[in-house]
């Protein structure tokens, strides 16, 4: 609808009594999306990054993530197993592509059933490998992809993340730029999820339940 | 004759601009007013050509009238040191609208702007600007503190009239629940939207009654009118009045509302 | 949904009443405020915040034209297509014309008040596909026929028990005698019957947060994950937004985020903040084969430049409504206009035109709890007033008011008078409050002493007992 849009352009531009080719608004345009100024980071997640990842595990804790932490890949899959276990749960997972998650050797849990691919809405866990966590709000930093998919993020009843602490950052602005340094300035995954605890509905007399449409259960391991 | 002129020149000279709920219906507090700036150690003026701050036209989109009204008011108190006001809602019109309606008059909006700066409300005149911390009055019973909206958040009038009030001698301070929400009177609100208004006031008074205090104080005429009424209406014996009553150690005359009767 | 805004005192009088409704309301003031409260109060960079946003999104408005151009840029190279429409018909048809074109029998929906604004879901039926809401409380309103009213929690008028009846009428597939007493319950049913929507809709739309100018995103906000299933699950994405949801880039996206649920739902972060940009690449195993935006104007580009341009930094938190006293007595309803409250007292008769709804900018009492929470700063009374001088200026107001109004201002003018009249009135009045000292009714004051007695004057003003107190001084100037 080329017409709609140079109607609009020109009612934005009469309104503000702007024009297209101003060159300084032009150059100011650029300079803020080419540097993209952080603003204000809270000193909340300034800290060393050991402290970072206690933070991490605090807050996504405090919004009803579970955490657990494991000394490397090799201990992930017994973890999951003992996770299914204790929430009764069949000793199937959903798992992507992501390679570190490949060689963490769930051949060794003979028990478990180990699904590839993205999620048909018929799993009851998912595991994922996140980015990164971001310490300030106990948040997960999930990139869509064959590694990842989005589908297991929310299709699971329980969804496991894996992160690895280096990987944890204190804010938001950090984990931008872990994204450019991945991807390249301006470009961004197909999907990339802030997750911060379990799905939750409060739609109902304002009371929060855990468990709407997305998963009932977050756990997070983390790999030290 | 000489040395008082003289101390008097010392005295900060203060134009009381009483409001019009005041003037008609509630002089007491004036004359609370006036004794507590006194006090303070100001000169008090009450200039004869004051009428209101124009709030009515201001909240009725009126720009005209508003406008003509300020240039009254502007006039009447612009040479005074200080411009004070026993209440939180016209302190604010005349220190944090006034301005805005001169815009693009040049003169006039440099004039409203310093006469803005002058103007004050009661209580936080005599905390902040007076430094007033004991006005010396005494009171059996216990006070519950209404916090007016435009003093509020506006003025930012909160801690100034509690922390005078803890020093009343014989004056318990009793909370109520919700002190900073809206009594719904606003003004021209409250009989144009007088269904919701009463909603409001009766959670108010709902809350007033359950902080247990004998007498509710506040900044502004216009919300004591609206929960005085409500209080009279539902038979309660709270007593109202003004804080200014009770901070001045006047509460000889009459309450608003309440007082057994 | 039909525009009732004009009859808001007829429908406040009935929320008043309705019992029900008073119950549900009280859900608001109990959970919202505090829950902002302490979360704000955990974070000592919050209003340092708020001025962030509010700087972010005033220099977006004052760059529009060119981040919408750098943002429909980012969007086409990421292989997602933009749609411009300048009305809610417009947008209405771009969105209908997408279904059509992929053969659209349902589409699932996440929340977005943008598709209550453009009255897109009686559009598509009409049209023949049906739209499926998957927020719970989306769903629920829609289950009854209603429309939202509030703009984050859009069943908050209803009680569990409403909500019970409905999916028993609704859901009749499933077993009668099933217990339904708790929420949870409820939820899980809701949960089931809208998992299989997602599955079989051939289009998901929802609306946007955020469109991040720097890389093509369109951001959306949740708690359920309804939302991201939506968009996930779909052959087709269909992002409607409208063009001040422009943020210039991710780091400006973190500012307002940090203010956004905090203000919101009083979580330092929402359970779900997803970035979206553009449909599924070739190595994806899922995602939607189709990415659209359609920015919609509606109104927004004439509101740039004037009074109410403020406004337009919205981020539909739910705050203002959350903390006003007037919400809180009669609900979202009573507004009879897509958006409630203080925000919709001031967005409403922009988008509208006043002549249709010059009670909402008027019905407030100007106690200023909404600006002092918005997130953005936006100075919602102020803005009202505006509305209300447009009104003044074209004598839209009642009659009686304007004539009162009239009458006073004439005897605020000129002292003299005021001062005579006043002196000769007050004592008569004050005699005739009597012992009680005041009235239970009075002629013209009706809708004073409906519902409270008015106080009756002490009896001389205080200018003549002052003139007199200075007359007996000799000192006296």
């Amino acid at each position: 609808m080329d017409d709609a849009r140079s109607t609009i352009m020109q009612k934005i531009r009469t309104a503000m009594r702007v024009s297209a080719g101003d060159a300084e608004r032009n150059a100011t345009v650029d300079a803020r999306l080419s540097q993209a100024p952080k603003g204000i980071v809270p000193m909340r997640g300034q800290l060393p990054q050991p402290g970072q990842v206690d933070l991490f595990e605090e807050m996504a804790t405090r919004f009803n993530a579970t955490v657990s932490r494991v000394a490397g890949y090799g201990q992930v899959p017994a973890e999951v197993l003992a996770y299914l276990r204790g929430h009764n749960l069949p000793a199937a997972i959903r798992v992507g592509a992501d390679a570190r998650l490949g060689q963490a050797g769930w051949e060794r849990e003979r028990t478990l059933e180990v699904l590839h691919g993205f999620s048909d809405g018929n799993d009851l866990a998912g595991v994922s490998h996140a980015l990164s966590g971001i310490a300030e709000t106990g948040t997960l930093a999930l990139e869509s992809g064959p590694d990842n998919p989005t589908t297991i993020n929310f299709l699971p009843e329980h969804h496991i993340v894996v992160v690895r602490a280096g990987d944890i950052r204190g804010d938001m602005e950090a984990v931008w730029e872990m994204l450019r340094g991945k991807h390249g300035k301006g470009q961004m995954p197909r999907a990339f999820n802030l997750i911060t605890g379990p799905s939750r509905s409060g739609d109902i007399e304002q009371t929060i339940l855990l468990g709407a449409h997305g998963p009932r259960a977050l756990h997070i391991i983390i790999v030290e | 004759m000489t040395s008082n002129a003289m101390n008097a020149a010392k005295r900060p000279q203060v134009g009381l601009f009483a409001t019009c709920l005041v003037d008609l219906f509630r002089p007491s507090v004036g004359f609370a007013s006036v004794k507590l700036i006194e006090d303070a150690g100001c000169d008090v003026h009450v200039p004869v050509a004051q009428t209101c701050c124009g709030q009515p036209a201001y909240n009725s989109g009126d720009r005209a009238d508003t406008r003509e009204i300020a240039e009254q008011v502007i006039e009447a108190f612009e040479g005074f040191d200080f411009v004070v006001a026993p209440s939180g809602s016209c302190a604010s019109m005349l220190k944090k609208h006034y301005p805005g309606l001169f815009a693009g008059d040049a003169a006039w909006e440099d004039r409203a702007r310093k006469f803005s700066e002058k103007c004050h409300e009661l209580v936080s005149f005599l905390a902040d600007v007076m430094m007033v911390r004991n006005t010396g009055a005494s009171l059996e019973g216990s006070v519950t503190y209404h916090d007016s909206c435009s003093g509020l958040r506006e003025l930012g009038v909160r801690e100034q009239p509690r922390k005078l009030l803890a020093q009343v001698r014989g004056a318990d301070l009793k909370e109520m629940t919700d002190s900073d929400v809206c009594c719904g009177f606003g003004g021209t609100f409250c009989v144009k939207y007088s269904d919701i208004s009463n909603a409001i006031v009766t959670k108010k008074v709902t809350n007033i009654d359950a902080s247990g205090a004998d007498m509710l104080l506040a900044g502004d005429l216009g919300c004591l009118m609206n929960m005085a009424g409500k209080l009279k209406r539902i038979g309660s014996k709270v007593e109202v009045r003004h804080v200014a009553e009770v901070l001045a150690g006047m509460t000889d005359k009459a309450p608003i509302a309440g007082g057994g009767k | 949904m039909e525009l009732t805004s004009n009859r808001f005192k007829q429908n406040a009088s009935k929320a008043l009443v309705d019992a029900q409704l008073q119950k549900a309301l009280g859900n608001v003031e109990k959970g919202f405020i505090a829950k902002r409260q302490k979360s704000a109060d955990a974070l000592p960079e919050f209003d340092a915040l708020r001025d962030n946003a509010r700087d972010i999104k005033n220099h977006v408005l004052a760059h529009l034209d060119l981040y919408l151009e750098a943002y429909e840029t980012k969007v086409t190279a990421a292989g997602g297509h933009v749609h411009w429409a300048e009305t809610a018909e417009d947008a209405r048809r771009i969105v209908l014309d997408i279904c059509k074109r992929v053969g659209a029998r349902t589409v699932t929906k996440g929340k977005s008040m943008i598709t209550e604004e453009i009255a897109l879901n009686d559009h598509l039926t009409a049209n023949g596909i049906e739209p499926v809401e998957t927020d719970l409380g989306e769903y629920i309103i829609q289950l009854r026929g209603e429309h939202p009213s509030h703009i984050i929690a859009p069943a908050v008028h209803l009680n569990k028990d409403q909500v019970e009846s409905d999916f028993r009428r609704v859901h009749t597939h499933l077993d009668a005698g099933r217990d339904l007493s708790e929420p949870v319950s409820l939820l899980s049913e809701a949960r089931e019957v809208l998992r299989q929507r997602y599955f079989a809709a051939d289009v998901g739309i929802t609306g946007a947060n955020f469109l991040i100018a720097e890389t093509g995103t369109s951001v959306i906000v949740t708690n359920e994950g309804n939302g991201d299933l939506t968009q996930t699950l779909g052959k087709v994405h269909v992002v409607v937004a409208s063009i001040e949801k422009i943020v210039p880039t991710l780091e400006d996206t973190s500012q307002i985020l940090r203010v956004l649920a905090r203000s919101a739902t009083g979580q330092d972060m929402s359970v779900y903040t997803t970035f979206s940009t553009g449909p599924k690449r070739p190595e994806d195993p899922d995602g939607p084969d189709e990415y659209h935006v359609v920015l919609l104007d509606n109104g927004r580009s004439a509101m740039l430049g004037t009074e109410y341009q403020d406004m337009l930094r919205c981020i539909r938190c739910g705050a203002c409504m959350n903390h006003c006293p007037v919400y809180h007595a009669v609900g979202g309803h009573a507004y009879g206009s897509v958006y409630p409250g203080p925000m919709g007292a001031v967005l409403t008769p922009s988008l509208n035109g006043i002549d249709e709804t010059g009670q909402l900018p008027n019905a407030s009492t100007f106690c200023g709890r909404c600006e002092a929470v918005c997130p953005m700063r936006i100075p919602l009374p102020k803005m009202m007033r505006h509305w209300r001088e447009r009104e003044f200026e074209r004598n839209l107001q009642p009659a009686v008011a304007r004539y009162g109004l009239k009458a006073w201002a004439f005897f605020a003018k000129r002292p003299k008078l005021y001062r005579l009249f006043a002196g000769m009135g007050m004592p008569v009045l004050s005699m005739m409050g009597g012992a009680s000292h005041r009235f239970r009714s009075l002629p013209l004051a009706g809708g004073w002493t409906k519902y409270r007695d008015l106080p009756a004057p002490e009896g001389k003003t205080f200018q003549q007992q002052w003139a007199e107190r200075q007359s007996r001084k000799p000192e006296a100037a």
